[in-house]
């Protein structure tokens, strides 16, 4: 396919998606779930592209995503309660006087700088996480696959327990967690925020240094003696992983307004290496693709199973909640069963593949039956 | 500068109480060819990671151009097992990891082949490049170093072509023939852009046939990228075809060197590859 007509394609789906999202914006009442249901999923692909930036690209099998999310989140939380309404947050155990510090501190800035406030509490967030990233990074990069697995785990549920610990009563609201996080007031901001961040990441696994990242997933040795420096390429990967985990965590506290330790638990990363293994491993849009499709059936295209369903007078059995997720692990089973390597495998979106793909379907919707049978004997 | 890129002193590589390579010292000139043999178990791949940088040795030092890349002497528990000689020669220890050997300029290539087996022959040669690339994540990541960039896309072309993998070049490596694999293996390490090739028994697998175009291959390679090679080989075709001078290793130590003519006299290599009717050892 020429470049110039896949430029045209991509344009012309960048506009379809720009006005749908448009529809949604404006119609946001009627098509709540939808609303509220693609927000939550193009965060979770934040998270699940980052997930695979360390894991899939760089073959660090890390589970330390839920914690990074959580320090992420509790950053830009922390910065995003209005200081009007932080005595109702913290009402139990007090504030900080550093917090409240903090609080009048942000007040007196000029109010352009309180107006993206937002994107910089998501930044400062990131940094946090990148930065207890880079520490834990050091000790923890030396071990390898199941080992590190386990290291970032404990990591994680570390930071959880720190947060929930009553000695931090005073920061992080200790387990009652926090509320009334102000967050993004429409839709765009939250899509325009994921799209720079995917976007970079995607950049940055096709530049130099991503093929350095797959060098290193591929062969270590091997790497190593192309001139690689294992130690600084992972804790590289690494950092900048926990970083949008950290950015995304920031966006899914924005997005639920309220949070506390047990969004974090191990759990979440769960539900992200779910995404990253779907989608396939190694595969930034496909772990796009998966988060919104994993997302939008658990929440909502799966939601009938819970409720009770007539047909005429007699109640179909099984219906009721919960159901819908033994549907939806079924439909995992079979999405694992016929797509191994997850849907896309290593393979990245691109024109031409689905060129390819029509092709394949127009032949075998064209050819004869007869002849094809015949043919096949 | 002296003529010698790389000399091994004394080296001694100990595992617990196994001496694998036993007090190995060798030097190898500007654009030779050097071969290293030896039976199964002699210890020369050994040899080969203790100069790449694999492992450090226990005792003895390696310099690269006259410049020290490791030095190491026994030390903790390995001060009572140690076995070998030249005990208290060295005193000091430093090691450079296998990236920064590269880096220096030396290349290796390995026995069972280790290609980055899912990336295609193009990547894995550009991967090579990416060692000599001075931007940072941030400039790679927004294409700020697009010249850079080209020039090691175009870079990578050529080597390609002068290897014969042109055609294959969007190809997995994986998929790619036995033959291809090893082309591709030497083409990755010339891309670093080495003054000395480590080839780590380049014909391992061949026919005579592949073996005899291996040969000239190698003998192009010096002339056309002005290298020293040093291999470990068991064809003996090959080796005594191509090499300058040759190093025979034999349970770890040392017992011949010279032209190939001189190794093929030498009664001591005769009876450490045919092995010697009596219990002959000394």
């Amino acid at each position: 396919m020429k470049t110039s007509k896949k430029i045209i394609y991509t344009i012309i789906l960048s506009v379809l998606v720009l006005a749908f999202l448009f529809f949604l914006d404006v119609n946001k009442n009627q098509y709540g779930m939808a609303y509220t249901v693609l927000q939550k999923g193009i965060i979770m692909a934040v998270v699940a592209v980052s997930m695979n930036l360390v894991t899939g690209f760089t073959g660090l099998f890390s589970l330390g995503q839920a914690g990074f999310m959580a320090i992420g989140a509790y950053v830009t939380a922390i910065f995003l309660i209005p200081s009007e309404s932080i005595g109702d947050v913290y009402y139990i155990s007090g504030v900080s006087p550093v917090i409240l510090n903090f609080k009048t501190w942000m007040d007196s800035l000029p109010s352009w700088i309180q107006a993206i406030s937002p994107y910089i509490a998501l930044l400062i967030g990131g940094l946090a996480g990148a930065f207890c990233a880079a520490l834990i990074g050091i000790p923890v990069l030396r071990l390898k696959s199941d080992y590190l697995a386990i290291a970032t785990l404990g990591f994680s549920e570390i930071v959880r327990a720190v947060i929930s610990s009553p000695q931090m009563d005073t920061i992080t609201n200790g387990s009652y967690g926090l509320k009334k996080i102000q967050g993004f007031t429409s839709l765009f901001q939250t899509f325009a925020v994921a799209t720079v961040c995917i976007s970079f990441m995607i950049l940055l696994i096709r530049s130099t240094y991503g093929r350095a990242f797959k060098a290193i997933r591929e062969d270590e040795i091997a790497a190593e003696a192309m001139g690689i420096n294992l130690f600084k390429h992972k804790e590289l990967s690494f950092v900048i992983g926990s970083f949008f985990s950290a950015v995304s965590g920031g966006m899914l506290a924005m997005f639920m307004r309220s949070i506390d330790s047990k969004t974090f638990s191990i759990s979440l990363t769960y539900d992200i290496l779910l995404i990253v293994v779907i989608g396939g491993i190694g595969s930034a849009t496909g772990s796009i693709l998966s988060a919104l499709l994993v997302t939008v059936s658990k929440e909502w295209w799966l939601r009938f199973f819970d409720n009770p369903l007539y047909i005429g007078n007699f109640q179909v059995p099984l219906f009721r909640t919960g159901f819908r997720m033994v549907i939806f692990s079924i439909v995992l089973l079979i999405v694992v069963l016929f797509y191994q390597r997850g849907i896309m495998g290593r393979n990245e979106f691109s024109w031409d593949r689905i060129a390819e793909n029509l092709l394949k379907i127009k032949k075998l919707l064209r050819r004869n039956p007869k002849e094809g049978g015949s043919k096949n004997v | 500068m002296s003529n010698c890129v790389l000399r091994v002193e004394n080296a001694t590589m100990q595992f617990g109480g196994v001496v694998a390579v036993d007090n190995l010292s060798l030097e190898v000139n500007h654009k030779e060819i050097v071969s290293l043999i030896g039976p199964n178990g002699a210890g020369k791949t050994t040899a080969f990671n203790i100069i790449t940088g694999v492992y450090a040795p226990t005792n003895g030092a390696v310099y690269f151009k006259d410049q020290m890349i490791t030095c190491n002497f026994p030390k903790g528990s390995m001060k009572k097992l140690y076995a070998g000689q030249n005990l208290g020669k060295y005193t000091t220890t430093m090691k450079k990891t296998p990236d920064q050997i590269t880096k220096l300029g030396m290349a290796r290539t390995f026995q069972n082949i280790r290609l980055f087996k899912e990336l295609t022959a193009f990547e894995n040669i550009l991967i090579a490049k990416h060692m000599r690339s001075k931007a940072n994540f941030l400039s790679a990541s927004f294409c700020l170093n697009y010249k850079e960039e080209k020039k090691a896309r175009e870079e990578t072309m050529q080597l390609l072509e002068i290897l014969g993998l042109l055609d294959v070049k969007d190809e997995r490596a994986d998929s790619l023939p036995y033959g291809q694999q090893r082309h591709l293996e030497i083409a990755r390490a010339l891309a670093t852009n080495p003054e000395l090739l480590l080839l780590d028994e380049p014909a391992a697998g061949m026919n005579p046939q592949e073996t005899a175009e291996l040969t000239a291959f190698i003998y192009d390679l010096r002339t056309k990228f002005n290298l020293t090679i040093f291999m470990i080989e068991h064809h003996m075709d090959l080796v005594m075809d191509i090499s300058d001078r040759i190093y025979v290793l034999d349970f770890g130590k040392l017992i011949a060197s010279g032209t190939p003519e001189e190794i093929q006299n030498n009664q001591r290599v005769i009876d450490a590859y045919l092995g010697v009717p009596e219990d002959g050892e000394e």
